[in-house]
């Protein structure tokens, strides 16, 4: 049979999920495996090495560089405070002296007789790492942080904005068609993750905003919007990083665009669970998608094992959406991949799939196929 | 020895591709290509890999034994195995740099114009002048990991101490590579020579740290070369030693392995030297955009980082604005509707557009990208700046002044364009089209694609350095660049100057090689395509007396011109060219021109 690689979107009903919780530089790990975790719970800790401030000595004090170090009254290594000495010139017969007074609480790093400036450095910055969902600790990466592991339904979204956040899950809407619209948001959702069905508009992304609501899981968005969401326009898909209260996920792309039924359903069917999402997107190599992990409870896990995930890519029978326009957001079923060239209506040659969608068979590049990853 | 056999690989980020040339009939030719997927990231961690499949498909294709086991034959032993072994790399993400000079228009550009020569990716320019305080120069430092850093600064004797001020920002932010935890971060010192044994002392021990000549030695003189060459060692020694596989792929090859750009420009650099022509050549891909260009025989490479088709397709909208996206789209789309539709490009790059409107879409976004990666070439490729300039009494009234660019459209000989929209578009005219509207030549301007991609291998086989190959494997580089590596469209002939609406600004009789002849009188604004053969063609070009064919406004030129499968193409449109802001004139104008060269399907035949 034949087959195609083509990226696709997870929505399982059950996975093991892992999760890589890593600090930015070496410290200290404070989890042992098999510990059981909260989101919360911190995993591991460090300090960043604090900021630098550079202080031009020689100028301040109009003296040569290569008198700096005679001037100063501390050495390297040297803690300091605000506001305390650190160099004087000896004056004339005693009077006229200036001096220089450290601007920061930290530590004096060098002294260069070359330049004439000194390097200071702040203090250390303390970092942590959370577990970020419910679940074990699968292994210690020393020194750097744990792989957190979870059984869980696991969803990934095709872009997001915000990063890691987590709360209650709230169906919001009646079906995946539906809009999510300012009227059905309130006081009460503050802090859970809500989902909406087609599309959320700037004004329904402001009031969840407002209202301090932790995430929105929806279909579509509109990609002209995010500029005033994010003060500047998206120009790469590399997101995460933005400090936003309500992280937002898009399951299926910019415009207004229905959910696919099995994110959906499957969202409905685990209403009301406490999940952890994150809107983090990058798409480069090494692809980052947004996600949305729902862990489950012992008796909820099913005696089937665990999805793994299918490297084969598409083949005859997959289920797939399609993802350029023309036929933007439909879904269907392969019926062949013949292998040879076709001629698209802008005169592009591409395999294609021959796809079935509602009652007819359309054929679409590979290319713009994408698998949806079911269990 | 005589070269008979060459397998050049390129390891790009996503695809490997071989090619192999075979001299035949004592002609150097490419013969067969193959292509594979990279296997630089997991589960396969080994780039040779994919150079293997890549090479296993050039073997069935030429029913050719090149392998043996897992490793390369050479040299050809009968009809079996290659004479040698070449290789390209831009796997990984390319090199990348920073670099770091004293004042950012003079040692910083220098140090800029030697990276980016040298192939690399600049992330960012320091400079002492940048405006930046040192915490924020060092925190940048810190959050970059580039994978090699250049320092430059003062001219030789100069003062000492803004170099040592730099060097004393980077030991304070003490970077780390970003590939590999055991090895030192390499860093290059090519600045005021009198400041050497400072730079040693303050970075010597927690860098690897390599001295080469000061980049500028006198403020009227740029030497790039040393600095360059450098680069290339330590990308060598350090960089690719972190890559997986690569240890293996250097023992292969029988030179040197370059990085991408680095090979295509070193490629460029030696036809303008050779024929002694002006070229521009263009790779537009889908994160970025590179611009090549020979002018005055200097050469200029500029890579703008987030110009590209797929994964930065939003940033090409945001920068050049949507309403300069929108003047090239030949038909009637709601403002939203065409942003979340560029907005969907981005988080799928790898979709391909099916109808003729994604397609109108997408090359309305290649046009713009192109314009923009030029005009930022343009900016960079300049005379030196800060440079005294002795003046005459007859140069009073020129306005003439250090730092002006290089790029003089008129003096243009050759514009080449690669990368998938350009190489892959359906019809020839379009990727013609899209490199006049971008480009905007002057005069006579001969136009052509790289079909493949092949210039990265023709670069590395150009620039073998053991003496018993050299000229061999220069002179194969030269001949399939011309006959397999390029396909010439033919040659865009566009008067200067400025005249009224329907003015004719161009008489132009062509006579062929069989002594057909072509009359045509072009007006302003006109687009006019005929068919003509790449081959030479006698020309006889009179401009109206207001405008510039390439000798001066009014006169008339009588030369050689080529055409190719495109044809010859006379633009009578003024620079920039100028589209109509009402929407109906608008559309009328892109009709026009798009029939007159055959741009693109009637949509209702096709239907």
């Amino acid at each position: 049979m034949a087959h195609a690689y083509t990226p696709g979107l997870k929505v399982l009903h059950h996975a093991k999920v892992e999760k890589n919780r890593r600090l930015p530089i070496k410290g200290e790990i404070t989890k042992q495996v098999g510990d059981l975790l909260k989101p919360e719970d911190v995993v591991a800790k460090t300090d960043l090495p604090g900021n630098v401030q550079m202080l031009k000595v020689a100028n301040v004090l109009n003296i040569g560089p290569a008198d700096v170090p005679d001037v100063m009254l501390v050495g390297e290594g040297d803690k300091v405070n605000k506001g305390q000495m650190i160099a004087e010139t000896e004056g004339f017969f005693g009077f006229f002296k200036s001096n220089v007074k450290s601007p920061i609480d930290g530590t004096v790093e060098s002294i260069s007789d070359v330049t004439g400036q000194i390097v200071m450095r702040e203090a250390p910055i303390p970092v942590e790492v959370d577990a970020y969902m419910s679940g074990t600790v699968k292994e210690i990466i020393p020194d750097e942080g744990v792989i957190v592991e979870a059984e869980a339904a696991f969803i990934q979204g095709i872009f997001g904005i915000g990063g890691e956040s987590r709360g209650t899950m709230e169906i919001l809407v009646d079906n995946r068609e539906q809009e999510l619209t300012t009227d059905l948001l309130n006081e009460s959702h503050k802090g859970k993750i809500v989902v909406g069905g087609s599309f959320v508009n700037l004004e329904t992304y402001k009031k969840a905003l407002s209202l301090q609501i932790a995430g929105i899981v929806v279909g579509g968005f509109n990609y002209y919007d995010l500029e005033e969401i994010l003060g500047y326009t998206l120009g790469v898909a590399i997101t995460g990083s933005e400090d936003l209260v309500t992280s937002l996920i898009v399951t299926e792309g910019f415009g207004n665009i229905r959910m696919g039924s099995r994110t959906f359903d499957l969202l409905n069917k685990e209403n009301g669970k406490f999940v952890s999402i994150n809107g983090a997107t990058q798409i480069r190599a090494g692809v980052i998608r947004p996600e949305i992990v729902i862990p489950l409870q012992e008796s909820e896990i099913p005696d089937t094992s665990a999805h793994k995930s299918d490297d084969r890519g598409i083949g005859e029978g997959s289920l797939v959406r399609i993802i350029r326009a023309p036929y933007f957001g439909k879904m269907g079923e392969v019926v062949s991949l013949p292998p040879e060239l076709q001629q698209m209506e802008s005169e592009t040659m591409v395999r294609v799939a021959e796809v079935k969608i509602d009652s007819g068979v359309l054929n679409i590049p590979r290319a713009n196929l994408e698998m949806v990853e079911t269990d | 020895m005589e070269l008979r056999s060459i397998l050049a690989t390129d390891c790009g980020s996503t695809t490997t591709k071989a090619i192999l040339i075979q001299k035949i009939d004592g002609e150097y030719r490419l013969s067969y290509r193959g292509e594979a997927p990279t296997t630089v990231e997991a589960p396969f961690e080994d780039v040779t890999r994919g150079v293997l499949n890549a090479v296993m498909e050039v073997e069935e294709l030429a029913s050719r034994k090149i392998l043996k086991g897992d490793e390369i034959m050479t040299p050809q032993n009968g009809e079996e195995g290659v004479d040698i072994y070449i290789s390209t790399s831009s796997a990984g993400g390319g090199l990348q740099m920073m670099v770091a000079g004293v004042v950012k228009s003079m040692s910083g550009e220098s140090a800029e114009r030697a990276a980016l020569g040298a192939g690399s990716i600049v992330m960012d320019v320091m400079a002492s002048n940048d405006g930046r305080l040192p915490h924020e120069k060092i925190k940048r430092i810190r959050d970059l990991r580039p994978d090699m850093i250049l320092l430059s600064g003062g001219i030789d004797g100069g003062t000492v101490s803004h170099v040592v001020e730099l060097a004393e920002i980077l030991h304070a932010a003490n970077p780390k590579p970003r590939l590999g935890q055991n090895y030192k971060l390499p860093v290059i010192y090519a600045g005021n020579n009198k400041a050497q044994d400072q730079i040693r002392d303050t970075l010597g021990e927690m860098v690897d740290l390599d001295i080469t000549e000061n980049i500028r030695p006198v403020l009227e003189r740029e030497n790039l070369e040393p600095s360059r060459d450098k680069i290339h060692d330590l990308f060598m020694e350090h960089v690719m030693q972190q890559a997986p596989g690569y240890k293996k792929l250097m023992s292969w090859t029988d030179a040197p392995i370059m990085p991408t750009p680095g090979a295509v420009g070193s490629l460029i650099e030696m036809i303008a030297e050779k024929e002694k022509i002006t070229v521009v050549g263009v790779d537009i891909g889908g994160a970025t955009t590179d611009i090549f260009s020979v002018f005055q025989g200097k050469f200029n490479r500029t890579v703008s980082a987030n110009l590209g088709m797929s994964y930065s397709i939003c940033n090409v909208l945001a920068e050049s604005g949507l309403d300069n996206v929108l003047r090239w789209v030949p038909f009637d789309i709601d403002r939203k509707e065409l942003t979340n539709r560029i907005g969907n490009k981005m988080i799928r790059p790898t979709t391909v557009p099916q109808s003729l409107e994604e397609l109108f879409i997408e090359q309305a976004i290649a046009r713009e990208a192109l314009r923009l990666s030029f005009k930022q070439h343009k900016e960079f490729a300049t005379s030196l700046k800060g440079v005294q300039k002795e003046r005459t009494i007859s140069d009073a009234f020129d306005q003439s002044s250090s730092g002006e660019s290089l790029v003089n459209m008129m003096e243009l000989d050759l514009l080449v364009g690669s990368g998938g929209v350009l190489s892959h578009a359906p019809r020839r005219e379009q990727s013609a089209r899209m490199l006049i509207d971008s480009f905007m030549p002057e005069g006579i301007t001969q136009l052509a694609v790289d079909s493949i991609f092949m210039m990265p291998q023709l670069g590395v086989l150009a620039n073998i350095e053991k003496e018993e190959l050299a000229a061999d494997a220069r002179a194969a580089a030269l001949e399939v660049f011309h006959k397999d590596c390029l396909i010439h469209l033919g040659t865009c002939i566009a008067p200067i100057g400025n005249v009224k609406k329907d003015t004719l600004v161009l008489t132009a009789e062509f006579t062929f090689s069989d002594g057909k002849k072509v009359y045509h009188e072009l007006k302003k604004d006109e687009l006019f395509r005929f068919e003509a053969p790449y081959e030479p063609i006698s020309a006889v070009l009179k401009p109206d007396k207001k405008m510039d064919i390439g000798s001066g406004k009014g006169e008339p030129i009588e030369t050689t011109v080529h055409g190719g499968v495109v044809g010859l193409i006379l633009d009578g449109r003024s620079r920039p060219i100028s589209i109509p802001t009402a929407s109906d004139d608008r559309l009328a104008a892109l009709k026009n021109w798009s029939e007159a060269v055959n741009e693109y399907p009637n949509k209702n035949n096709n239907k």
